[in-house]
């Protein structure tokens, strides 16, 4: 572990201004970056607490809800607004990490989250571009069972972990951001980036900026909405293979249609092929089928992750199979 | 008299350590305290070329840093097979420039606290002179060698490729279990004082007299002089019954920087240099008739090892035993890879061992179209196949019944993907148990009070299976005084001398000392009160006498008696004791095992290829259960572990880079909750009067064989997929 020092600030102001310093980092519940930071992997100078700031309502606002930066992951999961208007929020949240860990995670923290690549985490003398830019891949030719099929470069196919993403990836969420010049929003299907050649740049956050809340908006698709997660242990353990869904049914016709994947991406991952796939048709396998095969098109396996192709496939049509109330 | 043994008595440490105030190895904080960081390899073969460790030497609060070319040189001590137990004894830590695997310590920084420690091991840079790396197993098969283990290598009787060539039913082949690690809870620690020529050292350790021997022959003091205590252990199923480098490294740093000196593994160097269970690739070929009867029986395969480490995986052992068979040949074989020494896990041999043979009978039950139990019962061994002894005691068969019964096996239908719940495939299966029944020499020593109160003593340990409370018990029962006023003392090498709580003989070895010492104990107050003109008890029968509840009583008039303080108190006695060095037989005219039965019913999403256990229901007969309680925990713990082993646990290797990479726990599954659903365990009474002197035949380790292949076998009754390797993942079944 690196020496650091550590502020807890007062106000946005006070964050912003601390954590612009150079090497700052911003820390919510802790739960990734203390993880990091004692394996070496991040080594941030300047520790800037930010638990001061509020931002932890979850509250109705017009055209949807807005729930702040800092609110807990099990808060959020458990609140009346985000079970009625969003369930997939909240069985993504559920399903994720351990009640213990999601008493202290954020849900700014949660999307801030580092990849559980284990060359990243642990090996500090394997080669990972993400780590350190231009030593290699270990994964690539390595260890790559939990690793992603979309969304891959030739400098990384780690999987973003988390499941809320997943939910906000789909469901349309807004993420508002402050910094030095003021408040910025970015959708959340820009927030995270693919990995290109850059794989050490993770999303659109500016150093300095901080996540302060993320806004849903209200719909029929977002309020018949589910999230599917595939792992191999019951509990606790990061998906292999997910899908967040949302569908508008009348009339024996879905109406319109939401589907991100969770497990296979190097980002979130939002299907738009599959969403096409779906809209105007009636709720059926064999249209559920062709979304499953729409939104893998493309897919790079490596030689131990083939599997989560057809995995991903399954989950998906799966969780549209029993949101469409069974009907396929 | 007031039955004590049998009792599901509550742990008698359980307050302290669910409290905090179990002191554990690390928490030994002792005063001018100095910490150790271990720096480790990152290459699998090769040797240091150089160490630069000036900024580490300069960084704030750093004491020294040692390594090769510091260290003073530690000499070999001997090996596993010895009267030591250094895991790695071909390779002293620091002793010369070599590296062997990744993760082993090439450099310790000791500094005033482990945060400066921490940050100075990360600024040690060591170079290195890398060699061609023997990583992959099925790479270097021909390479397999016989190395002499726990069990021998080799054994054969009759022809057993005759036999297998003819035979009208056969089935043959391969099963293989993946690295897998202990994932104990407490991660090892230990701190060690020198104080001239004394050593102390606090340990997390299942085998403190022999780290003693191997401690003093190290640093060259007599055996004597080195204390070591481990009085509570954080798990450690195999884990800690070596002493592993980080020991002689702390011992040596504190020898060297004249401070206690604490030496603390992160969870990921656990992964490294404390042993693991060793990959195994197994062969099983059974012949049979058409009616079922065995008549060939082929286990052969190989495990992972390295070239400093003595380790074995004797997973053919169980089938020398287990089935009647005229024709059998087995053989374990060792690979020497570049990798860290492998060393027991829980039921090591059996347990591996049985996934493979009870998977190829349940095969062989499918092959012949009868029940899997049958087959089983039809092959019954009545006396050892290994020896041809007679058993002690033997009663699998009631295992195989009430278990079936407990479980509904008869609702089974046999054929594959026959039973459904919904969208769920189910699939019921089952497999036996069975573990040795082994004992070493061990001693106790228990005293009497004048208030009453008794002490028994012996150095064993508790990791967490309840010995501390069931030596009390039978020390209570034993001499017939109540429970509470027992205290039994253990973890210290200034007790007497225990031997490693390992190989599931704990009761049966320190057991029979207890019970040795109490019985003497109770003989010596009983003469004195037979002796004394003022006892009511004077000039009687000392064989018409019986205690409970603190009071001798004569059998024949039980009018006639008095307290066992009464007798000291009138003898102005502060204390009377006993000691007892009880040994097992040498030529045991019996075989000894303990036997189970378990059935597993598993439901697997056919479409996302997702296993979970609904229910284990376990038969076992293991002789004389002395807490019901603890038993029934040691049981649970082996079939979670069982569960486990058959669907999540599997440490990943690197093959490119030498490493394990899946080294912290939330990358390597372990069970949680969720996944362990109904558990049943039965307690198949058995009665056994050649096995030792108690009874009890130890049950530590049988718990979790036989679970991996019943889930398997029941895996496949859902799916019709045969999964041959281990743990069953979504990808096997998709
Ligand atoms: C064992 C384990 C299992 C887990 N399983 C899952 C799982 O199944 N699914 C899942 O989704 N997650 C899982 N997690 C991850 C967990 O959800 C995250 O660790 C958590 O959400 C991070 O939130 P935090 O508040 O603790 O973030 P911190 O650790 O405090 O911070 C993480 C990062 O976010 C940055 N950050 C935090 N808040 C802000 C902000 N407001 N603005 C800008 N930057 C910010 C920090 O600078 C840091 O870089 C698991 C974690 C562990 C340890
Ligand atoms: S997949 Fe990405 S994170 Fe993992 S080793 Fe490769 S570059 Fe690093």
């Amino acid at each position: 572990m690196h020496a650091f020092d550590y502020v807890r600030a007062k106000d946005l102001s006070g964050a912003i201004t601390s954590g612009s310093r150079p090497a700052a980092k911003f820390v919510a519940g802790g739960t990734n970056l203390i993880d990091l930071m004692k394996s070496e992997v991040e080594r941030p100078a300047h520790l800037v607490d930010i638990n001061g700031l509020g931002l932890a309502a979850v509250e109705r606002v017009p055209g949807g809800i807005r729930i702040g930066a800092l609110a807990r992951m099990n808060d959020v999961a458990l609140h009346p607004l985000v079970q009625q208007g969003f369930p997939a929020i909240s069985q993504a949240l559920l399903a994720s990490a351990s009640p213990q860990l999601r008493n202290m995670a954020s849900i700014g923290g949660n999307l801030m989250q580092r990849t559980r690549c284990t060359y990243f985490r642990e090996l500090t003398f394997a080669p990972c571009n993400k780590r350190d830019p231009g030593s290699g891949c270990a994964a690539m030719e390595g260890e790559n069972r939990t690793h992603a099929v979309l969304g891959t470069s030739s400098s990384c196919i780690a999987t973003h972990p988390s499941d809320l993403a997943v939910v906000l990836a789909a469901l349309d969420a807004v993420i508002t951001l402050h910094g030095r010049d003021g408040e910025r929003k970015v959708m959340a299907t820009d927030f995270h980036l693919l990995p290109g050649s850059t794989p050490h740049v993770e999303h659109a956050l500016r150093h300095g900026e901080v996540i302060t809340a993320v806004f849903v908006p209200d719909a029929a698709h977002a309020s018949h909405s589910s999230y599917l997660k595939v792992r191999d242990r019951s509990e606790f353990e990061f998906a292999l293979a997910s899908a967040a869904v949302g569908l508008e049914l009348s009339g024996g016709t879905i109406r319109s249609a939401r589907v991100a994947l969770g497990g296979v991406g190097t980002k979130p991952w939002r299907s738009r092929e599959a969403e096409r796939a779906l809209i105007g048709k009636s709720p059926a396998t064999a249209t559920f089928r062709d979304a499953a095969e729409a939104a893998l098109t493309g897919a790079i396996p490596h030689e131990q992750n083939r599997f989560k192709i057809e995995l991903a496939k399954r989950t998906l049509v799966r969780s549209l199979t029993d949101l469409a109330g069974g009907a396929a | 008299m007031i039955p004590i043994i049998g009792e599901p008595h509550d742990r008698v440490d359980g307050r302290q350590k669910v409290t905090g105030e179990a002191r554990y190895a690390a928490e030994n904080n002792l005063p001018n305290l100095a910490y150790a960081v271990l720096v480790t390899s990152t290459i699998p073969a090769g040797s240091i070329a150089a160490i630069d460790a000036a900024a580490a030497k300069s960084a704030p609060g750093v004491i020294s840093v040692i390594s090769h070319l510091n260290a003073p040189k530690l000499p070999d001590t001997g090996g596993q097979q010895q009267e030591s137990n250094a895991a790695e004894h071909h390779h002293m830590p620091f002793s010369d420039d070599s590296v062997h695997y990744v993760g082993q310590a090439v450099a310790a920084v000791v500094a005033d606290t482990f945060e400066h420690a921490t940050h100075a091991a990360g600024l040690v840079r060591v170079n290195y002179r890398p060699t061609p790396a023997r990583i992959v197993m099925e790479e270097h098969r021909s390479d397999a060698k016989e190395r002499q283990g726990n069990a021998p290598a080799t054994f054969s009787k009759g022809d057993a490729e005759g036999a297998l060539a003819s035979a009208p039913v056969k089935v043959d082949q391969v099963y293989r279990i993946p690295y897998e690690h202990h994932n104990q809870m407490e991660p090892h620690a230990l701190v060690a004082a020198w104080d001239g020529d004394r050593l102390t050292v606090h340990d997390s350790a299942q085998n403190i007299f022999t780290t003693r021997q191997t401690l003093a022959k190290a640093f060259g003091v007599p055996t004597e002089s080195v204390r070591v205590m481990s009085p509570f252990v954080g798990g450690a199923f195999g884990s800690k019954g070596s002493a592993w480098p980080h020991v002689f490294i702390a011992v040596m740093a504190a020898r060297m920087v004249r401070r206690p000196v604490k030496i603390a593994l992160t969870r990921r160097q656990a992964y490294f240099s404390n042993g693991h269970r060793p990959l195994t690739e197994q062969r099983v070929a059974l012949g049979a008739t058409a009616d079922g009867k065995l008549v060939a029986m082929i286990h052969e395969g190989i495990g992972q090892t390295n070239t400093v480490c003595d380790y074995v995986e004797g997973f053919t052992s169980p089938t020398r035993s287990m089935y009647a068979t005229p024709n059998v040949r087995v053989a374990h074989r060792v690979v020497e890879l570049d990798l860290p020494s492998p060393t027991y896990m829980r039921a090591p041999g059996e347990n591996p061992g049985m996934y493979a043979l009870e998977s190829a009978m349940d095969e062989m039950a499918y092959a012949l179209k009868i029940d899997p139990i049958q087959l089983r019962v039809l092959n019954h061994a009545d006396d050892d196949p290994a020896n041809g002894k007679p058993w002690s005691s033997k009663s699998i068969k009631e295992c195989y019944a009430q278990g079936a019964e407990r479980f509904g096996w008869p609702r089974r239908t046999s054929e594959p993907r026959s039973m459904r719940d919904g969208r769920q495939l189910i699939g019921l299966g089952m497999a036996s148990a069975t573990y040795p029944s082994h004992r070493a020499p061990a001693s106790a020593r228990a005293v009497m009070h004048r208030d009453g109160n008794v002490d028994v003593s012996s150095g064993t340990h508790e990791m967490g299976m309840g010995t501390a409370t069931v030596m009390a018990q039978l020390a209570a029962e034993t001499l017939g005084v109540p429970f509470e006023r027992v205290t039994f003392r253990y973890g210290d090498t200034t007790l007497p001398r225990a031997p490693i709580s390992a190989g599931s003989l704990t009761v049966a070895s320190v057991g029979s000392a207890v019970f040795a010492a109490s019985s003497q104990l109770k003989r010596k107050v009983i003469d004195l009160a037979t002796a004394d003109a003022s006892s009511p008890l004077n000039g009687t029968d000392p064989n018409d006498i019986d205690a409970a509840d603190g009071k001798l009583t004569l059998k024949s008039d039980p009018s006639r008696g008095e307290a066992y303080a009464a007798i000291l108190r009138r003898h102005y006695l502060d204390t009377m004791d006993a000691a007892a060095d009880e040994k097992p037989e040498p030529n045991d005219p019996y075989s000894a095992r303990a036997f189970g039965a378990v059935f597993a019913e598993v439901g697997v999403d056919p479409d996302l290829g997702i296993v979970r256990v609904r229910r284990i229901v376990a038969a076992f007969a293991g002789g004389r259960i002395l807490n019901a309680k603890t038993a029934r925990s040691q049981y649970h713990g082996g079939i979670i572990q069982g569960i486990g082993m058959a669907l999540l646990e599997q440490t990943h290797l690197d093959r490119n880079l030498g490493a394990f990479t899946n080294v912290n726990l939330a990358e390597n599954l372990v069970p949680v909750n969720a996944d362990v659903r109904s558990i049943d365990v039965i307690l198949v009474p058995e009665d056994d009067p050649h096995v030792n002197p108690i009874g009890a035949k130890g049950i530590g380790e049988i718990g979790i064989v036989g679970v991996a292949p019943a889930i398997a076998n029941a895996v496949y009754h859902a799916t019709g997929k045969r999964v041959r390797d281990l743990p069953i993942t979504i990808e096997k079944l998709l």
